[in-house]
């Protein structure tokens, strides 16, 4: 285990290296200068030289990078350009929505999708299956923020239960933050449900068929009994695998959603640095969430390990 | 109570619900949203106009300032004495003025804004409207006399902008994310990506102003602009983005929709120096090419005032000159094949993201093929915008709305992006500049419109007009935008 477990950091170390290294290369080749955008069409050019300076934009890129990667192993993620506050501030107030909506979403997305699916793993090829796959064919198809917006439409304008956007602040109260992450969350979720549903279902189903699922039968378990005992543990990896990859997706993936519901995510953030080329603040919040995704994924390794012994040994 | 009902089932937010009904009642608060969110707010050192949109005149404030209907008034200088030879300015200052930390607003504080403005490593974004002063001195702490190089007929104009208003030296130092200004409200609240809580400043030196507390929202997508209005999560949008929602608003009770003019002279700019552009009949067939309404009509739903000049229809001294350009493509055909381009050819059109660049390019592109022009269209972002057609001049035509007011003087400056050269031009700009009499102005002015419509410098469209929805009860908003502003003494909520 020890030795899985050191190899796959060792690799989460190299992926992260590369990374760093392509997104600032990405960024900084992108035209457009951040100190001609903040002072618009009438600056004068000593006016954007000494915001330039100001800025440290007057330094070669090698030396920005190399500032830029130091900074952040000792934890300081620079200052942002045009909001001129710490991009380590920025991304901490911009988490306290991000990563609860996404916690959300996920939540809800597995309390759908793990039900659907056993039940309609269970109920192959009748009536209840196919209903179950149709309503999971249509939540992979639509789009989510079409979706959101149907959300508000109903939710919002007309029934009023809910606010069209924005986020009411975790110091009104988790019941005030999480009614406000809501639509949000769902809009997110269940297309995410639709997909992790079919996943589990089929999942379930190549188990079904496996010889050790007969021999528990044969060992006198009923279908239901030798499902829940020894098909589920089995049918999860697949199904980790999906949901480590839908919480990377769900955290950095939020863009569209956090613009519809004007959310102040990182998504958001990200949105309005790029168009600001407030490269600093887009060079650490994607490296960041590359982190998020990457550190996912080791975990959801490691998770694999603890549910299939088979892997543990086979390093 | 409806409201208290409809949340009731939230246990924990019974009583929430019922602080936000009751505060709604009591109306003296408002909230108010906009597409975008200042990226500080410092007004004297940034272009965003999202920063004025918040603290003008409501923060911060200036010697002069801009009213609704675009006049300039007096506002910190309570009255002022210019001299014989229109070059020193005495402005005697307000008494009692204080800024939100207690201190005093006295002549050394607009001293110390005036010269921060205008020295050699300010970051004011408009630093050429103090280029003309030579000196600022504190004559008494009530009176400063500003001294002018030569006599500007805009320096009153000038001094009302955002980006002269007067600041404090004790404050200047973290100005971006707590400003200390003069004006009726003090910054409250901001939650970065969120909102801005302005609260009424209880120490103000003018009339107290009728809200106690506003509150900015930041809301950029069209649809969740819809959406937020229609919810009845905010007051008030000023800039709609969604135009093709507003009959929608205007047939509902609840709420009522502004359509006022900007200073938005929205135009395809032309590169003046780049072949075949730099031949003046090419020029023009182009603008006969254009039909301006279809691209009010298909881009912007009807909201825009033609135009046929850099000028704002609403200014007393604009000139209708839309004939000069009336739309003709046959005669757009016969100019081309006159310029040596019977068949057309091929160029590129830049488009950065708002809509009325994107809708109208695509309108302007069929409009141009029509008679043998072909564009090829490249959308863009602002900065790739600002890196590429504005500093790089590596463009054909590009979509822009020049929002800057009174920006005519842009044609006087060869090395501008356009790079529109004409000596003639420049020479009357000066004279303009250096003109007082406000009959001699108007004619100038005029003059200038003249010279660029008939010279066909780009092709002029349409002024941006002004779209605001608010609730029907909210009273005094600003129709117009005659400068970025939401000036909130003069709002009030009705019965």
């Amino acid at each position: 285990m020890l030795r899985y477990s050191l190899k796959r950091a060792f690799s989460l170390a190299i992926s992260l290296a590369v990374a760093s290294l392509v997104i600032f290369a990405v960024i900084e080749i992108a035209p457009g200068d951040p100190a001609s955008f903040m002072l618009g069409v009438n600056a004068q050019p000593d006016t954007l030289a000494a915001l330039r300076t100001e800025l440290g934009l007057d330094q070669s890129k090698a030396e920005r990078y190399i500032s830029w990667i130091t900074g952040m192993l000792r934890g300081d993620f620079g200052t942002s350009y045009t909001y001129r506050t710490p991009v380590s501030q920025m991304i901490a107030d911009r988490m306290w929505v991000s990563l609860p909506l996404a916690l959300y979403a996920l939540a809800l997305s597995t309390a759908i999708a793990f039900p659907a699916g056993i039940y309609a793993a269970s109920r192959r090829g009748k009536v209840g299956d196919l209903t179950v796959m149709s309503a999971t064919q249509l939540g992979v198809a639509i789009p989510n923020f079409w979706f959101a917006m149907m959300l508000v439409l109903v939710f919002a304008i007309n029934l009023r239960w809910f606010n069209a956007g924005g986020f009411a602040g975790w110091d009104k109260g988790l019941a005030a933050g999480l009614h406000s992450l809501t639509l949000p969350a769902i809009a997110l979720a269940l297309p995410q449900a639709a997909i992790l549903a079919r996943v589990m279902r089929s999942a379930l189903l190549d188990i079904l068929g496996e010889d050790f699922m007969r021999t528990a039968r044969a060992k006198g378990l009923s279908r239901r009994q030798a499902l829940w005992r020894h098909g589920l543990r089995n049918a999860l990896i697949p199904v980790l695998t999906i949901i480590g990859l839908q919480f990377s997706f769900l955290l950095a993936g939020s863009i569209i959603i956090e613009q519809v519901f004007y959310l102040p995510g990182l998504g958001r953030l990200v949105f309005q640095a790029i168009s600001a080329r407030d490269l600093i603040v887009v060079e650490s919040v994607v490296m960041l969430l590359v982190f998020a995704v990457i550190t996912v994924n080791f975990l959801v390794d490691l998770a694999y390990a603890a549910v299939d012994p088979r892997l543990r040994s086979r390093t | 109570m409806k409201r208290f009902v409809r949340q009731g089932f939230v246990s924990g937010l019974a009583l929430s619900a019922a602080l936000i009904a009751g505060a709604a009642w009591a109306k003296d608060d408002i909230t108010i949203a906009m597409q975008l969110e200042p990226p500080h707010l410092d007004p004297t050192s940034a272009a965003a106009q999202a920063i004025d949109s918040v603290v003008y005149v409501n923060i911060f404030e200036g010697l002069t300032r801009f009213m609704g209907d675009g006049s300039i008034v007096p506002a910190l200088a309570e009255s002022w004495e210019i001299s014989e030879d229109g070059t020193v300015y005495t402005f005697k200052l307000h008494e009692g003025v204080t800024f939100h930390d207690g201190s005093a607003m006295d002549a050394e504080d607009v001293k110390f804004s005036l010269d921060r403005a205008r020295a050699e490593d300010s970051a004011n974004a408009q630093k050429a409207l103090f280029a003309g002063i030579d000196s600022v001195d504190v004559v008494d702490p009530l009176t400063v006399k500003v001294t002018l190089t030569e006599p500007n007929g805009n320096f009153l104009f000038n001094m009302a902008w955002g980006d002269a208003v007067i600041v404090a030296p004790e404050s200047i130092e973290n100005i971006k994310t707590t400003p200390v200004g003069t004006g009726p409200y003090t910054l409250g609240e901001w939650v970065q990506g969120d909102k801005i809580v302005l609260n009424r400043n209880p120490g103000y030196w003018g009339a107290e102003p009728a809200l106690a507390q506003a509150t900015f929202k930041f809301i950029s997508d069209p649809t969740a602009a819809f959406a937020a209005m229609m919810a009845e999560d905010v007051d008030v949008f000023t800039g709609f983005p969604a135009p093709e929602n507003l009959p929608q608003f205007e047939a509902d009770p609840r709420f009522q929709v502004l359509v006022g003019s900007t200073e938005g002279e929205t135009i395809l700019s032309t590169n003046n120096k780049q072949p075949p552009f730099d031949n003046i009949k090419v020029r023009q067939a182009m603008a006969h090419a254009i039909d301006r309404q279809a691209i009010i009509d298909g881009a912007m739903f009807g909201y825009g005032t033609p135009i046929g000049t850099h000028f704002a229809p609403h200014n007393p001294a604009y000139v209708d000159l839309t004939g000069n350009s009336a739309y003709d493509p046959d005669k757009a055909k016969a100019l081309l094949a006159e310029a040596g381009f019977p068949d057309g050819f091929e160029t590129t059109l830049h488009l950065p993201p708002p809509s009325y660049a994107r809708r109208g390019g695509e309108i302007i592109a069929a409009q141009l093929a029509a008679v043998g022009i072909k564009a090829e269209i490249t959308n863009v972002e602002w900065a790739q915008w600002l890196e590429t057609v504005f500093k790089g001049k590596n463009f054909g035509l590009t979509i822009v709305s020049h929002t800057e007011p009174m920006d005519i003087g842009i044609y006087a400056r060869p090395e501008y992006y356009f790079q529109y050269d004409n000596p003639a031009f420049q020479e009357l700009m000066t004279t303009l500049n250096s003109t007082t009499d406000p009959d001699k102005r108007t004619e100038l002015m005029q003059q200038a419109q003249r010279i660029i419509s008939e010279d066909y410098v780009n092709g002029y469209l349409f002024q941006l007009a002004a779209l605001s929805v608010a609730k029907a009860g909210v009273q005094g908003l600003w129709a117009n935008a005659p400068t970025a502003a939401t000036d909130l003494s003069a709002i009030s909520w009705s019965e």
